[in-house]
């Protein structure tokens, strides 16, 4: 089955025309055996693909013990043999195509938009947000219960649809869109100086992963690579997101299950990391810190001191507030055992980051496809096997350390020269893929020029777009009151997911 | 327990002493309040303009002015300006009251007033608001969050952020407001009980961001609800919305020293 695909690597590119476009059963085939209910490989990206006026289906398969990205391409028949029953990972992926291009997935078990796109016609689904049948579970003792897309805290809206037995939760239906913006849409309608910006907005807790994953996609495609000093600057914010969104995330569970000290401890601490982001390139966020071709900030010896001194005391802070939750019976009875994910439904249904390895599978982009700095210098996969809320939180604690770690010996062996590099003008007919491991997951992009060398294609897959259904197999017969809990642990993006 | 405290005791107290104490630092390249230099300004440049993604830049009668409302503070204008016209400063104090105040010239400054005496009378000592988050990337809704940590203990204001529309005494609203979230925010404003107040948070909210004019939005939350308080930002540092929120209850004086105000 190897002449299907067209094999590469993280920030490669290849040639539009040298991804093999097989009939549409063939395909289908050869992704069934590589993704479907054992799979070997990840689905990690499934798209409509229009090329010259013709509509494609393009697979993007990651095989991550070879650190490999096959593509493959299929004519888009109108209607098509759902990959769904036979190929799990595809679900969420054909309900998008089905709303952004039009295509039927014949038996497909679920069909419907995941974003309610104003103005997407086609398939005859009503296309209104809120107006939509959800799945009902019929019984006397049976009740329904509705939450969103105004939610009681300060987060983004979404709609949870939970069939409760009592407490019982027998099943729960995410119905996503609410933050539909249309970013996909702009970044192909030629976005030009704006692009970024969409990047750095389009999840704005992982504005350094989108940024970067859009920087090698475009990188990749021109055929240049960020001189080493950018590539650590951007590890460096990299992993400054990931320790201050880690942090953040153990300070609201210890929140939910009412530990209040741990809460509190890391409210602020989470706030340490940001500002260290900040001293970087003046934005909590990094904001205007990672652009094509590199960084627009360097690090004088002065401020690198200054944060590696910041990230020491956000390590010894954060050790203290987080090692209380593992000391306290009454957090521990409430994170474990919670929100169950099995190994098995972590590999069907391809969940990444920390939620997948709270599962005990070690799946990590920087590395199994290692990226601009983690090319050269690694950083270990933290895994946890019980795929419970303690192996959710157990697990961002150790990345947490790993984090910090990695850090300050980038800071003592920062390359030196320059932080950016030109960029030349973009090659005609390339296709490149951006992959970053960003703190809830990976992070895909994929950017196709056109003959004029301007993006004619690009393809955003937030790593909550894999995740967000991992959440609803995480309630299946757990408590009702338990699922502000189960959210937290995965705390997935709304409007990543929705673009 | 007695790790609990010693671990209390090492983490000590950590609340700011701002707005009676000295603000905490800005960070050096942090980018607030440009100050704009038009007579620095060559004749027909308009590098400003071009290099601005989200028309946050025009050039008005032979002066220059910038929409604090549109401008994700990117700094990408200042890096092409041959001329050194525009100079941002880590001046944190943007809020404002009315939107066009946010139209930039020069050196004057129009910080947010004081709600009347009226309002001042049922806020000033105690503001619940809902939180709505329409199309907002998660940054500015975090930094919203982060006030209630202890570090800033929004609740030493009277201020809180409430679950329910029907316990609140306004909106803070983010995001450039989606098609998808318009009904939603209109539910929501309209069962906080009148009178209600409406702060706009980033420039998403004011303007639509870098979302302005696709058609999938509204350009922020002035599109159908009254807007009291604009907090620029792209997202707005914390004490910048909790400057604003001050301000608008009355609680920092509106003349600073070294502020020139017009009017």
């Amino acid at each position: 089955m190897t002449g299907a695909f067209v094999a590469m690597r993280n920030e490669q590119s290849v040639s539009p025309e040298a991804v093999p476009v097989a009939p549409f059963t063939d395909w289908r085939e050869a992704i069934v055996s590589a993704c479907g209910l054992h799979p070997g490989e990840r689905l990690a990206v499934l798209t409509g693909w229009p090329v010259e006026g013709r509509l494609r289906l393009l697979a993007v398969l990651a095989n991550d013990r070879e650190g490999q990205l096959r593509l493959a391409a299929a004519e888009a028949p109108a209607a098509y043999a759902s990959l769904t029953p036979d190929c799990p990972q595809a679900h969420w992926f054909e309900r998008e195509i089905a709303e952004q291009w039009g295509l039927r997935p014949e038996g497909h078990p679920w069909l419907k938009p995941i974003r309610f796109q104003p103005g997407r016609g086609g398939l005859g689904v009503e296309r209104q947000i809120g107006r939509t049948d959800f799945f009902r579970v019929e019984g006397e003792e049976v009740h329904e219960v509705a939450v969103g897309p105004v939610h009681a805290g300060v987060i983004e809206p979404g709609h949870f649809r939970f069939q409760c037995h009592g407490e019982r939760v027998l099943h729960l239906e995410i119905s996503l869109g609410y933050q539909h913006r249309g970013v996909e849409r702009a970044m192909n309608a030629r976005p030009g100086r704006r692009a970024i910006h969409y990047m750095e907005t389009l999840a704005g807790d992982s504005t350094i992963a989108h940024a970067s994953a859009y920087c090698q996609a475009v990188e990749a495609a021109a055929r240049v690579m960020a001189p080493p000093r950018g590539l650590a600057i951007r590890a460096l914010a990299l992993e400054l997101e990931r320790i201050a969104n880690h942090i953040g995330d153990l300070g609201a569970l210890a929140g939910d299950v009412g530990y209040l000290p741990t809460a509190s401890f890391c409210g602020r601490i989470r706030g340490d990391a940001l500002n260290a982001t900040a001293l970087v390139c003046g934005n909590r966020f990094g904001r205007g810190l990672v652009r094509p071709g590199g960084v627009a900030w360097d690090l004088d010896a002065a401020r690198a001191r200054e944060l590696g001194r910041r990230v020491a005391a956000i390590e010894r802070d954060a050790a203290g507030a987080v090692g209380l939750l593992w000391d306290s019976p009454s957090v521990m009875a409430r994170f474990e055992g919670t929100g169950v994910v099995s190994r098995q439904t972590c590999e069907e249904v391809g969940l990444v980051g920390v939620a997948a390895r709270a599962c005990g599978v070690g799946r990590d982009a920087r590395k199994d496809h290692p990226f601009g700095m983690y090319r050269y210098q690694h950083i270990p996969a933290c895994t946890w096997a019980s795929g419970d809320v303690f192996a959710r939180a157990y697990v961002r604690w150790a990345e947490i350390e790993r984090s910090c770690h990695f850090i300050q010996q980038l800071l003592d062996e920062l390359p030196g020269g320059a932080v950016r590099c030109e960029i030349p003008p973009p090659v005609p007919g390339r296709l490149a893929v951006g992959l970053v491991e960003g703190w809830r997951g990976e992070v895909c992009h994929v950017l196709v020029t056109g003959a004029d060398g301007e993006p004619a294609f690009y393809k955003v897959v937030d790593p909550s777009f894999h995740n967000w259904f991992g959440l609803a197999c995480a309630l299946k017969d757990q408590q009702i009151s338990d699922f502000p809990l189960c959210n937290k642990s995965f705390n997935l993006s709304y409007c990543g997911h929705d673009l | 327990m007695l790790k609990t405290l010693i671990e209390r005791w090492r983490q000590g107290h950590r609340t700011m002493r701002w707005p009676d104490g000295p603000p905490p630092e800005m960070p050096d390249r942090f980018r607030g309040w440009p100050i704009l230099h038009a007579a620095r300004c060559g004749p027909s440049c308009e590098a400003c303009v071009a290099a601005c993604p989200h028309g946050a830049c025009a050039i008005r009668k032979g002066r220059i002015e910038i929409d604090l409302g549109r401008c994700l503070f990117c700094g990408a204008c200042q890096a092409a300006c041959p001329s050194g016209a525009i100079e941002f400063t880590s001046d944190y104090r943007l809020a404002v009251s009315r939107r066009e105040r946010l139209m930039v010239h020069g050196e004057a400054r129009h910080p947010a007033r004081a709600l009347d005496l009226a309002s001042r009378r049922l806020f000033g000592r105690s503001l619940r608001l809902r939180q709505v988050s329409a199309g907002g990337c998660n940054a500015c809704e975090a930094d919203c969050n982060v006030l209630g940590t202890l570090a800033w203990d929004l609740g030493r204001f009277g201020i809180q952020f409430v679950a329910s529309p029907r316990h609140a005494d306004g909106l803070l609203i983010t995001g450039p407001v989606p098609e998808n979230m318009r009904l939603a925010l209109e539910k929501t404003w309209k069962a906080v009980p009148a009178p209600r107040i409406v702060v706009a948070v980033g420039a998403c909210a004011i303007s639509g961001g870098p979302y302005v004019d696709h058609p999938e939005v509204h350009n922020g939350a002035a599109f159908g609800v009254p807007v009291d308080l604009f907090v620029p930002g792209c997202p707005p540092h914390p004490l910048t919305i909790l400057d604003g929120l001050l301000r608008l209850l009355g609680r920092i004086p509106e003349q600073h020293e070294g502020w020139s105000l017009t009017d």
